[in-house]
């Protein structure tokens, strides 16, 4: 916003119990601004808030975390709340019942935590460090493009193809994921590449 | 999205037909409300179901699945014939009087060149007549018989209301009423959008649905106008973007395209792209193709690629075939031809279609690597969970790497909307556990893979060693940096091509706009489409300035849009030969006698002279086609063709099953069923409680919607004996699952070809892990055929049987 208040920044500053001169000084009558003082604290108002998009659907809802501790300062951030972004121009700060209940995603009780891996025939995961699971998984991939790269065509042309190691990219990660793996995917020779968009 | 959510409040009618935007988009559909209610906007739903959104439409009409070309054709062929065209529009701003060869035809559904044997059209006649001077010959009067506007007529006219209705089970009364609404935005100052979404997409003939009703807004004149387009209501927060960047088997970022290796060196390579004009004065924007590619080439290789090298050109992985799709990777593993497949965040043994054949190719593999922040059944293919997952573990040697990554809470970056938004986040919350972000990861793999490399030598080492990598921590690049990659910079001073004086850009200096990119080497820039989302002046994709001065919904200033900061594709056409805007009222750019300008950025020439230039630049005619030529592999005009499992011949052709042209692997034809067996149309669907196969997972949505039903009528429940809350089970020539019968009033039979068509819906939100139930999917039962251009599966309209199942057997 660059002119008026937002409603957002309205709602803040309103509802996280300022004094009473400053809801003067926001052009209230005297009387409201004493009815203002009476309202309880709002709830998160000791919490940091950061603007995020909906995961889920292209509508792409702007909505806000509320968390307790500040990632930006190096805190540990533990999320306590979302709700719509009212300054957001699609959503206006409604969300539909997926994006109403984004927190039980994000705190899932089936989140992933730890690396896990499966042996051949096994019928449960076993823990495994990163550094073990990365180190599988750059070994396994040299090793199949050693045996299976496809350096040159029969006419003698560098084609640099890669069949036998496939990649499917997610659909809800950011650009910059994307081009990350984009790089990483392609300088490896890796053809059989795609994301959700052919489903 | 031609347009965005935003502006669909500028329609006065909205058309969903292939998607069900109130159910799966709510709060974009509130743009539907917000039309409706304050400029009088009607809605019209066609759907197989009376679905969430057509509670709300105006008008609703059922159809059957896999018959919406019928309808469409039938549409054009009604405002042909009724005069409901936007002449000024159609004359001068699609191919409507360009003269196409004398041997292209058309003749029982086929178009001319079918090779039975390759299942493919030799498509030499499928094109234009070009000139001595290199252009397209054309008759303005239209009266010419080889002129696309006849041969268009002809094409069409096989698609009476009567055929509409024996197709596609519309009363006739309804379909002639549909026509009459969509025939009113032929006006210029009445235009119509389109929402479509999934419901036209998988079919083996998804791409000509979308076609079909991209030919009728162009005829109606609504394409580029405020309020109008295609807009293709896209699915996942990201898919638009993880598209743009180019993870597709097919493409490079920003619609690039991968090489293929009959194109040996960058210079064949550029022969067959960066089209010539087919018109005089057209800007034919391709033809700065070489200018993305090279800047693509420095970011991909940084100083590495040379102009001696082709720009590291024999590096880049070439394609024997159109493509390694996904369906096709998973064919090639049951064969056992796949040793190493990764799955990051997608979870495909749900997604893909025939999943018992997807349990077959994951077993295949020697290890298959998963990321993503949850569980998922992809990662547990191997895990017995009775009915839902009856594997046999012990058998199954492939070996599985889980890793836990984080989510849009914990990360940061942007994700484009459904309407080319970049809209940057920030992480608001510390990850669980020990999860990782994927860039971490694959940075992390990548570092681990090159050092393996250095060491040991091995196979073609170049790709990786000179990969362009100089992230301040290379073992975890940040957003900003790759978000300023994305967009590119100047490795050089630029200088001005008509003033070598004047400089343009500093070296180093962040790109303002492609148009500033350089075919010589002296620029980067990953995906060209991007460039101006992170310029000198900042992050635009953080802008958060929600100020809308003209009104339209456009919000120049929040986040950015591509290309440009262009809210509305193709706006050029949202204005008249001389440059006026067709509705007074509605104005999004217009010529001021000089330049163009106005609330959004001219998808145009600032300085074009509207007379002389056409609308559509990408196109080498300056054009949009109603005659496609060479483009789709099955067809220049849409053709109806039934799904591959259907329960009436086509009658353009009884002989023809499916799309003449979309590849089916051998396996997979003896897995189709027939008519006689699966007698019922299942078409699958979205539920506005969940999302895919995540909120599952979320206790709030797997409590809203907790168990896996099918929805059937009263009257296919009354005939198989089903009762309400029943349990059923479905099966088709792929698999068979079980669930809870919902019989309603939303899905009446239809009569199509003298038969009654009952049609089952199969939402497709469960699986085996999650808070929900235990449920089943459609993919058990879909077939494992696509369209014919892109592949996407056919999970709209296929075959099964039902009947009712004892309650206790699990
Ligand atoms: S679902 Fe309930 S809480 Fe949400 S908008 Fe409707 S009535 Fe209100
Ligand atoms: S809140 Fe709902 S409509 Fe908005 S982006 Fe999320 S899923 Fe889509």
């Amino acid at each position: 916003m660059n002119i008026d208040l937002s409603r957002r920044g309205f709602m803040k500053l309103a509802g996280a119990g300022v004094a009473t001169t400053s809801l003067g000084a926001m052009g209230f009558h005297e009387a409201e601004a004493a009815e203002a003082a009476h309202v309880r604290d709002f709830k998160l108002a000791t919490t940091t808030e950061t603007r995020n998009i909906c995961t889920y659907c292209s509508v792409a809802c702007g909505i806000i975390l509320y968390s307790k501790g500040d990632l930006a300062a190096g805190e540990k951030a533990e999320l306590l709340h979302i709700e719509g972004d009212a300054d957001h121009p699609t959503n206006r700060g409604t969300l539909c019942p997926k994006g109403a209940a984004l927190k039980s995603y994000v705190r899932a009780e089936t989140r992933l935590t730890r690396p896990r891996y499966r042996a051949p025939g096994a019928d449960k995961f076993q823990d495994i460090s990163w550094d073990e699971a990365l180190d599988k998984i750059a070994r396994a991939v040299k090793d199949d493009r050693d045996a299976n790269l496809i350096e040159r065509n029969a006419e003698g042309v560098p084609v640099n193809r890669l069949t036998t190691t496939g990649f499917l990219a997610a659909s809800a990660t950011t650009n910059e994921t994307a081009w990350a793996t984009w790089k990483v995917v392609r300088s490896l020779g890796i053809v059989g590449f795609d994301n959700q968009a052919r489903v | 999205m031609t347009n965005s959510w935003t502006d669909i409040k500028n329609t006065d009618l909205v058309v969903i037909m292939g998607g069900n935007a109130a159910e799966a988009h709510p709060c974009g559909f509130k743009w539907v409300t917000e039309a409706k209610h304050h400029r009088g906007a009607k809605l019209i739903v066609v759907d197989p179901r009376f679905n969430r959104s057509a509670s709300v439409a105006d008008y609703y009409a059922p159809i059957r699945p896999g018959s919406d070309i019928a309808f469409l054709m039938g549409a054009i062929r009604w405002m042909i014939a009724n005069d409901k065209i936007q002449w000024d529009y159609v004359r001068n701003y699609t191919n409507v009087s360009y003269l196409v060869r004398d041997d292209f035809g058309w003749q029982d559904g086929m178009f001319t060149g079918y090779d039975e044997e390759k299942r493919s059209y030799d498509q030499t006649s499928w094109e234009y007549q070009i000139g001595e001077d290199g252009y397209v010959l054309t008759d303005e009067t239209l009266t010419h018989p080889r002129c696309v506007w006849n041969l268009l007529k002809a094409h069409v006219d096989i698609y009476t209301p009567e055929f509409v209705e024996n197709v596609c089970g519309t009363p006739k009364d309804r379909f002639l009423k549909i026509c009459e609404m969509i025939g009113e935005t032929s006006s210029p100052t009445k235009t119509m959008t389109s929402m479509y979404a999934l419901g036209w997409t998988q079919h083996s003939k998804g791409s000509q649905n979308i076609r079909g009703m991209a030919m009728l807004q162009l005829l109606l004149g609504n394409i580029g106008v405020p309020g109008g387009g295609m807009n293709a209501l896209r699915g996942h927060s990201n898919i638009q973007g993880l598209t743009d960047v180019g993870l597709m088997s097919n493409l490079l970022p920003g619609y690039l395209s991968m090489p293929r290796e009959t194109e040996p060196d960058f210079a064949t390579y550029m022969s067959s792209r960066g089209n010539k004009p087919l018109r005089p004065n057209q800007m034919s924007y391709w033809q700065n193709y070489g200018k993305f590619m090279v800047s693509f080439m420095k970011s991909l290789w940084g100083d590495k690629a040379t102009a001696g090298n082709g720009w590291g050109y024999d590096w880049l992985p070439k394609l024997d075939i159109p493509q390694y799709d996904a369906m096709r990777m998973f064919e090639m593993m049951t064969k056992g031809e796949v040793n190493l497949y990764f799955c990051q965040g997608f979870n495909a043994l749900l997604s893909f279609p025939n999943r018992g054949k997807m349990t077959e190719a994951f077993s295949k593999l020697k290890l298959m690597v998963v990321m993503d922040p949850l569980e998922t059944e992809t990662a547990s293919f191997w895990e017995n969970h009775g009915i839902h997952n009856d594997v046999d573990s012990a058998a199954i040697r492939t070996e599985v790497l889980e890793l836990p990554t984080t989510c849009f809470a914990e990360d940061e970056g942007a994700t484009v909307n459904s309407g080319r938004w970049l809209q940057w986040h920030w992480a608001g919350a510390t990850p669980p556990g020990e999860a990782k972000s994927d860039v971490w990861i694959m940075a992390q793999i990548y570092q681990r893979v090159r050092r393996l490399y250095a060491e040991e030598g091995g196979k073609a080492p170049e790709p990786i060693l000179n990969l362009a990598w100089d992230y301040e921590d290379p073992e975890e690049p940040t957003a900003a940096e790759l978000a300023r990659e994305l967009n590119g910079r100047a490795l050089e001073t630029l200088y001005d091509a008509a003033d070598p004086t004047k400089v343009v850009l500093e070296k180093g200096k962040q790109l303002s706009g492609f148009g500033q990119m350089r075919d010589d080497g002296t620029t980067s820039g990953a995906c060209w489409i991007y460039t101006g989302c992170f310029t000198e002046d900042g992050n635009n994709m953080a802008r958060r300035d929600n100020a809308d001065p003209s009104g339209m919904g456009v919000y120049q200033n929040w986040s950015f849009s591509w290309p440009a900061n262009r809210r509305v594709l193709y706006n050029r056409a949202s204005c008249d030969l001389d440059g006026k805007p067709w509705d007074p009222s509605r104005v999004l750019i217009e010529w001021n006698g000089e330049k163009w300008a106005g609330a959004d950025i001219p998808d145009i020439a600032v300085t074009a002279n509207p007379r002389e230039v056409g609308p559509f630049i990408m196109n080498p005619e300056g054009t949009s086609r109603l005659f496609s030529r060479k483009l789709m592999r099955d067809g220049p005009f849409p053709t109806h063709m039934e799904p591959f499992e259907s329960p009436i011949a086509n009658p353009l052709n009884p002989e023809m099953r499916g799309n003449p042209v979309a590849r089916m692997f051998q396996g997979d034809v003896a897995q189709l069923g027939d008519r006689t067996e699966f007698p019922f149309v299942a078409t699958s669907y979205r539920l506005t409680e969940h999302f895919h196969y995540w909120t599952k997972h979320n206790h709030v949505n797997a409590v809203t919607q907790p168990e896996f039903f099918v929805e059937i009528s009263e009257e296919l429940a009354a005939e198989r004996g089903i009762r309400k809350g029943g349990r059923v089970r479905v099966w088709s020539a792929r698999g068979q699952v079980w669930a809870k019968a919902v019989v309603t009033k939303r899905i009446r039979p239809l009569t199509c070809d003298g038969q009654t068509v009952h049609v089952i819906g199969i939402p497709i939100h469960w699986g085996f892990k999650g808070a929900a139930r235990k449920g089943f999917g459609p993919n058990t039962l879909g077939p494992f055929v696509g369209d014919a251009n892109i592949e996407t599966p056919e999970f709209k309209a296929f075959l099964v049987n039902i009947e009712p199942a004892s309650e206790g057997v699990a």
